[in-house]
């Protein structure tokens, strides 16, 4: 699935620790023809020929404007077949969410949007830090609360989250998500009780929950450690984490991937491990291959490098057999349908779930402290197992390797 | 190379001497000017520590091994041959200094012209005037500003008994005053008392070993002679020789065609390790056994040590790098031993904990071997009522290293702790600081005595394991540096000692088991608890982390279970590095240890045991 990236944002909250920049102007023409160029290049290397889902991430994708969008899509229907039913994603933060602008980039291709609605903030944001080493699309947690707003550095108020989310669902009805971050410093167990009320009055049919994860060298990281901000205790970010479940279970959702809920609609490819929506390409007599991308970041360099070579990624590595099983593994357990018997043997043709999984040895005793499932559906984790999905990983991992 | 001819240096003109001080108070610079003035080296501006030819000697500005060296001096138309033996610095080393100082009729006692008279200087002192050996006081660095000669003669008449009129006032570093110490040695310290028409008799006061020649032996002649082609036995041993080579050392090696009685040289005769040349042993000839001269004791290690390489592929290597550094040093004891934990390694023995630093650092610098060191333990002793147990070890007391081995209380009529006879000199400011240091390691005052104005000398009888570790250290800490130790081999005294066992979720992990005086079982079982929390990773279920004596807990941590350990995202570039932690963490599951349910991996382990870095 395509992922382009917009790599700008006009501010950087104070978590954020992913690879996108502030800069005072953007040459939006000559971004949009490296997007393209990129588009054309990936797509004619991977050699797909149906895209199922693109999604536009960054970054705040919305700054960019609807004509970059709509030029996207045009390469990437031009390149391979994009069904009129392909997902397409963008994500938009509050602030550059006008009406007029949603509609152009409906009017572009755009089918789905992606809402982050902080809440609360209290600090200012801080200075970019260095990029990372590789490329995430990046869904902006969000919070609901003027003040929880300004601690994360958001740019806009609660009350601009909501007028842009009732927009996109005006226009992208049962096809509006929002994001929301939960485990904020000082937060407390009552206060993430009211952000899910107010979410639910909210939200469309989709929500995203993420952790607030405390990444080196961002701001709040600091102030935490510092002790200007409290970190909250695990146990709390436990009880939270349950709650949401609970609640958004109750609400009718189905909590479908580890920070993923919908209800109604289907389960939006783009949550979902990517070879859930076939994002493998097919060598020779049956075999499949992932590749291991790393990108080219930084925005300057990126461009020079997809103008010269036609994309941006700086290495690419074909995975072994054992490596995508071992990614199958780890991606799979992550959504409440885990990994099917049938999904597995597309990558494991000799070896069943079963007989890897199924004789005496970790997953069994897994199985046993009720953390995993493995029947005639597949391998997957209970709700209690998700929660500790990455305490389970190395033992299966451990287990898949010896045999 | 031509062979130096002995004979001209008749016993008369002979005089073997030694220098010793407190550590720090220019021993080795002394000597350094000796050599110059003799013009045994050349003076330059490079001799420093000359006779110090370790690298961790010169590093840490100690001497570890004895070295001696011959000076020819002329004074008043006669030719003397001077010997002077320099000995190890170090309250380790007691032993050593002891066999050098009997190959002597003299020393000279160096005391820095500021610090004064510490710990060592008495401990030396006392080695000395026990060996009835004639003492030249020196005192040294009366260059430094705060130099106060005339405070530290009185020191000397009043510890020592020694008239203030007898003491030289010297500046080693710059050569002030040196050349009347040895014309004072000359006249004041007797020839040795020995007959080259007696039956040889050499005590042998360090070796060495080289890769070509085998065991350098550093032997002092009490009678007779010795050359090359006679057939020797050492007394300790009952092995065989034949001599290959006989010389002095000036410092370096000088091949002679004989050593006389009285002289101070060395001799290669074929032994292969420093072991059939231990301190203190007798060689004489085959053909005319005669009495061993006294004294002779086997080294009798005093601090243990767990030695672990860092991973076990490395085994080999540190296996040859010890068999190698020990040819060196015969005082180090080593069994092999093994640990659940840290897999195979070795428990050995030194004779105090610098001479297990300087070991560890040797092991660093001349082999490139970076290895885990457990906390050291004691050697205590049981002595058994059981009459199974008594006829298992075929003898009623037994000595316990591992606290495996540990008898249990119902077959023991008593536990032993070797102690040490602690001397400690400090200023007086610091003596209720110390005191209290003292009583809080368990050790009772033995004597307590001014020596001067402002100083206090204090006897203590301690329990060796109490101060095996950072007593020291913590000494220098609270007496800002001033307060000096040396301890001496006191005995075993009656203790009553416990096996300490911990438990993760009720099941013993062996390796952590200790053995400790019921006193202090429980703040130590308090700190293995909280540092075992700190190491061991959290898991699905809660863990309890218990210090136990015998069913008895005495202390407790616990570790509460993961409910939430799932990254929230995971997209793209993520995934990759996703999957090298995943990977990286399923395969320490390899390395990793379960007890009862409980995986604990190995780096934990090593946390918990080894040694606190000095502070």
């Amino acid at each position: 699935a395509p992922c382009p990236q917009w790599p700008y944002c006009r501010k950087r909250c104070s978590y954020c620790n992913f690879n996108t920049y502030v800069v005072p102007a953007v040459d939006e023409a000559a971004v949009r023809a490296c997007l393209v160029r990129e588009a054309q290049t990936l797509l004619r290397l991977s050699q797909v020929h149906s895209v199922s889902s693109v999604f536009f991430g960054g970054g705040t994708p919305s700054l960019a404007s609807p004509g970059t969008v709509a030029a996207v899509l045009e390469a990437v229907a031009a390149a391979a077949h994009l069904p009129a039913g392909a997902e397409v994603t963008l994500e938009a933060n509050p602030s550059s969410t006008s009406a007029s602008r949603l509609a152009g980039f409906g009017a572009a291709g755009v089918n789905r949007l992606s809402i982050g609605v902080q809440v609360r903030g209290a600090l200012p944001a801080a200075a970019p830090t260095a990029p990372r080493d590789a490329v995430v699309t990046a869904l902006p947690p969000q919070s609901l609360d003027d003040a929880e707003l300004r601690m994360l550095g958001r740019e806009h108020t609660a009350a601009e989250a909501r007028k842009a989310v009732e927009t996109a669902r005006g226009l992208f009805p049962g096809r509006t998500s929002i994001d929301l971050l939960f485990g904020l410093p000082g937060q407390s167990r009552d206060a993430w009780a009211r952000q899910l009320e107010a979410a639910l009055g909210l939200c469309d049919d989709h929500i995203s929950l993420y952790q607030l994860t405390l990444e080196r060298g961002t701001a709040l990281a600091a102030q935490v450690r510092r002790g200007a901000l409290p970190a909250l205790p695990q146990d709390l970010l436990a009880d939270m984490y349950q709650m949401a479940h609970t609640v958004l279970v109750a609400a009718g959702f189905r909590h479908y991937e580890v920070s993923n809920f919908a209800r109604k609609v289907g389960c939006p490819r783009c949550y979902v491990p990517p070879w859930a929506h076939g994002r493998f390409v097919p060598r020779g007599e049956g075999g499949h291959s992932r590749e291991a991308r790393v990108q080219t970041l930084e925005p300057v360099a990126w461009m020079q490098e997809v103008q010269s070579q036609g994309h941006g990624t700086r290495s690419r590595v074909v995975l072994s057999p054992l490596e995508q099983l071992e990614e199958l593994l780890t991606l799979g357990l992550r959504t409440d349908e885990g990994i099917t018997h049938k999904r597995w043997g597309h990558f494991s043709p000799q070896l069943s779930l079963q007989a890897v999984f199924g004789a005496p040895g970790e997953a069994r005793a897994l199985q046993q402290q009720g953390w995993l499932v493995l029947d005639s559906g597949g391998l997957r984790c209970t709700w209690a197992g998700l929660a500790v999905l990455d305490s389970l990983l190395p033992d299966l991992l451990w287990q898949l390797q010896r045999v | 190379q031509e062979k130096l001819d002995m004979s001209t240096y008749p016993v008369e003109s002979i005089r073997n001497f030694s220098i010793i001080a407190h550590v720090d108070h220019g021993k080795s610079t002394l000597a350094d000017r000796l050599l110059e003035i003799t013009g045994t080296i050349s003076k330059t501006d490079r001799n420093k520590q000359v006779l110090d030819k370790l690298q961790v000697e010169r590093e840490r500005g100690i001497t570890v091994k004895a070295q001696s060296a011959s000076l020819f001096y002329n004074h008043e138309g006669i030719n003397y041959l001077l010997n002077l033996i320099d000995t190890p610095g170090h309250v380790d080393f007691s032993y050593e200094v002891s066999r050098s100082l009997s190959a002597c009729q003299g020393v000279i006692l160096v005391v820095d012209a500021n610090e004064g008279i510490q710990a060592q200087t008495v401990a030396n002192f006392y080695l000395a005037f026990e060996a009835q050996l004639s003492i030249i006081p020196v005192i040294n660095k009366i260059d430094l500003k705060n130099a106060d000669p005339e405070r530290v003669e009185k020191q000397i008449e009043k510890l020592f008994d020694i008239p203030t009129d007898e003491c030289i006032r010297i500046s080693a570093k710059q050569g002030t005053n040196v050349e009347k110490v040895l014309q004072q040695v000359i006249e004041k310290i007797p020839p040795p008392q020995c007959n080259t028409a007696d039956p040889l008799k050499a005590l042998v006061f360090d070796s060495t070993f080289d890769h070509y020649r085998g065991v350098v032996a550093n032997i002092a002649l009490f009678g007779g002679e010795i050359a090359k082609g006679h057939k020797i036995v050492s007394a300790h041993t009952k092995k065989r020789y034949e001599v290959n080579e006989v010389g002095i050392l000036t410092p370096d090696e000088q091949p002679t065609h004989k050593l006389y009685a009285g002289q101070v040289g060395y001799l290669i005769a074929g032994m292969k390790e420093v072991a059939e040349a231990q301190i203190g042993d007798t060689l004489f000839l085959c053909k005319q056994p005669v009495e061993p001269l006294p004294g002779f004791k086997s080294a009798k290690p005093m601090v243990f040590a767990g030695m672990y390489p860092i991973d076990q592929t490395e085994y080999n290597n540190l296996k040859s790098a010890l068999e190698r550094l020990t040819l060196n040093d015969s005082s180090v004891t080593v069994h092999r031993d093994s640990s659940l934990a840290l897999g195979a390694g070795w428990r050995l023995g030194f004779l105090g904990l610098l001479h297990m630093e300087v070991f560890n650092q040797r092991l660093e610098q001349e082999y490139d071997m970076s290895v885990i060191l457990t906390a050291p333990t004691v050697p205590y002793k049981a002595v058994l009522s059981s009459a199974k147990l008594i006829k298992e070890y075929g003898k009623d007391q037994i000595t316990i290293i591992n606290p495996a081995q540990f008898p249990d209380k119902l077959s023991v009529s008593e536990y032993l702790e070797p102690t040490v006879l602690g001397t400690i000199v400090t200023p007086h400011e610091y003596i209720g600081k110390i005191i209290t240091l003292c009583q809080d390691r368990r050790a009772v005052q033995k004597d307590m005595l001014y020596i001067d104005e402002n100083r206090v000398m204090l006897k203590y009888l301690f329990p060796l394991n109490e101060i095996v570790v950072d007593f020291y250290d913590a000494l220098k800490s609270l007496s800002s540096g001033y307060a000096s130790f040396d301890y001496e081999d006191a005995g075993y005294q009656s203790a009553d000692l416990i096996k300490m066992d911990i438990l993760l979720n009720g099941n013993p992990v062996e390796e952590l088991a200790t053995i400790i005086h019921n006193d202090k079982a429980h703040a130590a079982g308090k700190l293995l608890c909280e540092r075992l929390k700190e190491t061991i990773p959290r898991q699905l279920f809660e863990i309890a982390i218990q210090a136990a004596i015998g069913k008895k807990i005495i202390a407790r941590e616990t570790l509460k279970a993961y409910r939430k350990n799932v990254v929230a995202k995971c997209y793209g570039g993520d995934i990759t590095r996703r999957m090298k932690l995943l990977k990286r963490q399923a395969e320490s599951k390899r390395l990793m240890r379960k007890i009862g349910n409980v995986e604990v991996p190995r780096d934990a382990f090593i946390r918990v045991l080894k040694r606190e870095p000095d502070k």
